[in-house]
């Protein structure tokens, strides 16, 4: 667990930026930030800045920072826009209790590698809402530095998709051993694969690509590797199987 | 810093560290139904509401609670004792550490699904481990609650 000198609760998006430098720290849902032993001498809680919720702004639903994952879960709004799928990407991960903690936020200024939500929210057209005023398509933000900015949360936009989602898992509420989400649209196929044990990446498809076509994509272009959960090997394996189930289930018209 | 902190229906208040995780709180105000099991947000053993809803009080700072409403087991307990008698019958208990946990996380879920499948059942208590049982025990003391509520004309 941290420690901490200071717990600030802060009162406006501009206070909490002008806290946050060396050695302080954002808080969202702090599980994994628990898990670490470091000091910070200020920790800096946006828990009363409205960024909790999902705002349905016409075109795009706006994800506040500090919604928790559960109520993503919960959401009929995203499980229609996705097929259900961003409901399964988030059930595994870890259990309820849990879920009513962990934040959108926390996840995606974590960049995690073994993110089930960043995987997700890659093959949906979203962009992370960033203090001060920016915002950026997902692929972009996760590869360059967050800074002191601070993710007030993620904007996706409505579209008509067909979307799935898979995971292995070693045993159930572990971190996942491998992740992979698929989105079908008017523009092709976007396919995102994460837990390799890296950060998400996404690759396009035109319409119409088998899952042969896009495994050996998938394969050819991402790296894999070995931790405790499994080898290289093994997670090209997965990748394969993960991949074609999300594409049978989606051409035979599976939920 | 000050916190103001309703537990079971009784505002604390009181000067805490800043680093000060909920479960600490509580067992420093006699809730010692709270167990620490894991201390990584996995076994449940911690488990409270927290404005009803179930979370982890080792996830969570104290002073994050500020203002807020938490509730162990101390503050229903009519309840966790009717429906421990099940557990206790399908001898779903042995060492009895994971069981507050447990009793939390099944009553705030039949709050949200007063009568869930087996499968809805342990999706939902996935994060309440337990070493000694093998949960078969406490799988049937669930559902046989449940039979039993229903059988009263009540809801689980």
């Amino acid at each position: 667990m941290f420690t901490a000198g200071q717990y600030i609760r802060a009162k406006s998006l501009e206070e909490a930026y002008s806290l946050h430098k060396k050695g302080t720290c954002i808080l969202g849902g702090m599980q994994w930030l628990k898990m670490g032993q470091g000091f910070y001498s200020k920790v800096i809680d946006l828990s009363d800045l409205n960024l909790s919720g999902i705002t349905d702004e016409g075109d795009s639903y706006l994800v506040g920072a500090m919604t928790p994952l559960r109520e993503m879960e919960e959401s009929r709004e995203l499980s229609s826009l996705t097929s259900g799928a961003m409901k399964e990407a988030l059930r595994h991960i870890v259990g309820v209790q849990f879920r009513n903690l962990a934040t959108l936020g926390g996840t995606v200024a974590g960049k995690y590698g073994f993110s089930d939500v960043l995987t997700m929210l890659l093959v949906l057209d979203s962009t992370v809402v960033l203090y001060p005023d920016e915002e950026l398509p997902l692929a972009n933000y996760l590869e360059e530095p967050l800074g002191n900015r601070i993710v007030t949360g993620v904007r996706i936009r409505k579209e008509n998709l067909s979307c799935r989602y898979a995971s292995m898992r070693n045993t159930e509420t572990d971190l996942p051993t491998l992740t992979c989400a698929m989105a079908k649209g008017d523009g092709g196929i976007r396919l995102a694969i994460g837990a390799r044990p890296q950060i998400a990446k996404i690759l396009t498809f035109p319409e119409g690509v088998s899952s042969d076509e896009m495994t050996g994509t998938a394969l050819s272009s991402l790296s894999f590797s070995s931790n405790l959960r499994g080898s290289e090997d093994y997670r090209r394996h997965l990748a394969k199987v993960l991949i074609r189930r999300c594409w049978e289930s989606m051409e035979g018209g599976e939920q | 810093m000050n916190v103001s902190i309703t537990v079971n229906g009784t505002v604390i208040k009181e000067e805490i560290e800043p680093d000060l995780l909920l479960i600490d709180f509580l067992r420093s105000h006699g809730m010692k139904s709270v167990k620490r099991g894991c201390d990584t947000s996995n076994c449940g053993a911690c488990t409270v509401w927290l404005d009803e809803k179930p979370v982890l009080s080792c996830g969570i700072l104290a002073a994050r609670c500020d203002g807020r409403s938490v509730t162990t087991l101390e503050g229903v307990r009519d309840r966790a004792r009717e429906f421990g008698a099940f557990l206790a019958d399908e001898a779903a208990e042995q060492c009895g550490y994971c069981s507050p946990g447990l009793i939390m996380t099944t009553i705030a879920l039949l709050s949200e699904n007063p009568d869930p499948t087996p499968e809805e059942t342990k999706e939902y208590l996935a994060n309440n481990l337990c070493r000694c049982s093998g949960y078969e025990g406490q799988m049937r003391g669930i559902q046989r609650y449940i039979a039993w509520k229903k059988e009263q004309g009540g809801k689980a």
